[in-house]
């Protein structure tokens, strides 16, 4: 039997957040729904855009019981025995499966970050908030993280 | 036709699904792909993956005394 041939379902992800463990939510969701067949574009904007800046991709904080980094120390030491993957996979993963990342370009201006400080390679297209609507109209999950 | 064997017997959510999805993008219709794996989760979501995709399961089994799983699929 072939894959399915209809246009695939879509879900769009806003990554407002900056924080590890919210960004571990967003690439799981995404590679999962990118694994089942649909289609998904990841929106950085914020704090979230920070992880997209050239070696900062692991550098997020725990959104809670962060401790000064006591805290994120101990939850990587757990995640490492859970043996979960590391972001850097996740995101290969997710751009190997054809998942779409768009940058917000306000972000940029107001946190005076130039393209040329982020991950270039991974970003698809840079946008506003039009471009997350004209993503989202007709996706059937968009969730804001 | 070829036959594909993924080992993901170890890895944790959502490594089993998407490792399964990259098999399946890389085979050509009618090779069959055999993920071998331990996550629980995974054996009950790569046949939700497989029906999503209009993709067809041809068995599922327990090994290792139900520690390990086996999942044939046709692409």
């Amino acid at each position: 039997m072939p894959e399915k041939e209809l246009k695939p379902e879509k879900a769009v992800i806003v990554l407002h957040s900056g924080d590890m463990d919210k960004f571990y939510s967003a690439l799981i969701i995404g590679n999962g729904a990118l694994a089942m067949g649909m289609e998904v574009s990841v929106y950085f904007t914020f704090w979230g855009l920070m992880r997209l800046k050239k070696g900062e991709l692991e550098k997020g904080p725990l959104s809670r019981m962060h401790m000064l980094g006591l805290g994120k120390k101990m939850i990587e030491g757990r995640m490492k025995a859970a043996n979960v993957a590391s972001l850097e996979k996740l995101m290969e993963d997710f751009k190997e499966l054809g998942g779409k990342i768009i940058a917000c370009e306000m972000t940029m201006e107001i946190m005076g970050i130039k393209k040329e400080e982020l991950r270039t390679d991974w970003v698809d297209d840079w946008g506003a908030v039009g471009t997350y609507i004209q993503e989202a109209r007709d996706a059937s999950i968009t969730l804001f993280i | 036709m070829t036959e594909v064997e993924i080992d993901v017997r170890g890895e944790t959510c959502p490594v089993p699904l998407v490792e399964c999805r990259k098999a399946l993008r890389k085979a050509s219709p009618g090779d069959l792909v055999l993920v071998k794996g331990t996550h629980p989760a995974s054996k009950k979501e790569i046949p939700m993956a497989c029906e999503a995709l209009g993709l067809e399961v041809l068995g599922i089994e327990d090994k290792e005394g139900g520690k390990e799983w086996e999942i044939k699929i046709r692409r």
